[in-house]
């Protein structure tokens, strides 16, 4: 009988969550729009993003360096081996929940892999990517 | 009389926690969530105070990574690991930057490791201390739950 309201609380957070990525996914587009009307969103560019090569950090050229070719997929750190946990929500429902924890790994990331800090739009269309790609 | 019994059973159970160094339960939030992401978080007793103190001031330039976060964590985060951080005589110089894996406790409870079994894929640094002890995140690094076949002992 503890299943029951375990699997309540495990849909009721998903639920929560896809409303929480849909949040986090609007203040980028609205950003984005900002700088240029009529921005919409596109997964298929976030995919390209996901996978291109930069020449910043030879350790790791690009997203799939730690991620993996599939955001389904766990990854492991390219330097210290850590497993990391799949990007793709719909391998792992805990990813663009958080606004602030969305916001600071962009950051972090972006600035280590591409070089300078991302864009409203690829970080819309990245989170477009994650949240479609199954 | 007490105190005297204490110490006795803490004298039998101390080699076998030698092995084990879990979390103090008042390990802040902040310290996994910040410190967790790229390498497990360590425990602090893997480092002296004086290593840590320097590591938390390096944040900006972590191993290549920039790592800082900001100053009321910064300052938990430091608190913690000073104050529950292992005696700097029984670990050794970490070196600078201070790393865990140049402490002469770290190297010779590794003595035994070779060179290549370092560069095995599944294990691809020395920090990834979960490749091989299954349990470390959680503090056990006993040698009778090495993960990978060839390295048991």
């Amino acid at each position: 009988m503890r299943v029951l309201p375990a699997l309540c609380l495990l849909l009721a957070s998903i639920a929560a969550h896809a409303e929480t990525a849909q949040q986090i996914s609007q203040t980028y587009v609205a950003e984005a729009a900002a700088r240029q009307a009529g921005f919409m969103p596109s997964a298929k560019r976030g995919d390209a993003l996901f996978r291109q090569r930069f020449a910043n950090n030879d350790k790791m050229p690009a997203c799939s360096s730690c991620h993996t070719d599939s955001p389904l997929n766990p990854g492991q750190h390219a330097i210290t081996g850590k497993s990391i946990r799949p990007l793709a929500i719909a391998a792992n429902p805990e990813r663009f929940a958080d606004p602030a924890k969305v916001e600071k790994w962009f950051g972090r990331n972006c600035k280590e892999v591409v070089g300078r800090a991302c864009t409203p739009a690829e970080k819309a269309d990245f989170v477009a990517y994650m949240s479609e790609v199954r | 009389m007490k105190r005297i019994a204490f110490t006795l059973i803490l004298a039998i159970a101390l080699p076998a926690l030698a092995d084990r160094m879990p979390f103090p339960p008042s390990t802040p939030a902040s310290y996994k969530a910040e410190c967790s992401s790229c390498h497990m978080a360590y425990q602090p007793a893997l480092l002296s105070a004086n290593d840590w103190r320097r590591t938390m001031a390096g944040l900006k330039d972590h191993f290549g990574t920039d790592a800082a976060v900001d100053a009321p964590q910064e300052q938990e985060i430091s608190t913690f690991l000073e104050r529950h951080a292992g005696a700097a005589g029984k670990l050794g110089s970490a070196g600078e930057p201070p790393r865990i894996t140049q402490t002469a406790r770290f190297i010779r409870k590794h003595r035994e490791i070779a060179p290549n079994d370092w560069k095995d894929q599944r294990i691809k640094s020395a920090a990834n201390c979960e490749a091989c002890h299954r349990g470390a995140a959680d503090g056990n690094y006993s040698e009778h739950d090495i993960l990978i076949r060839e390295l048991r002992r």
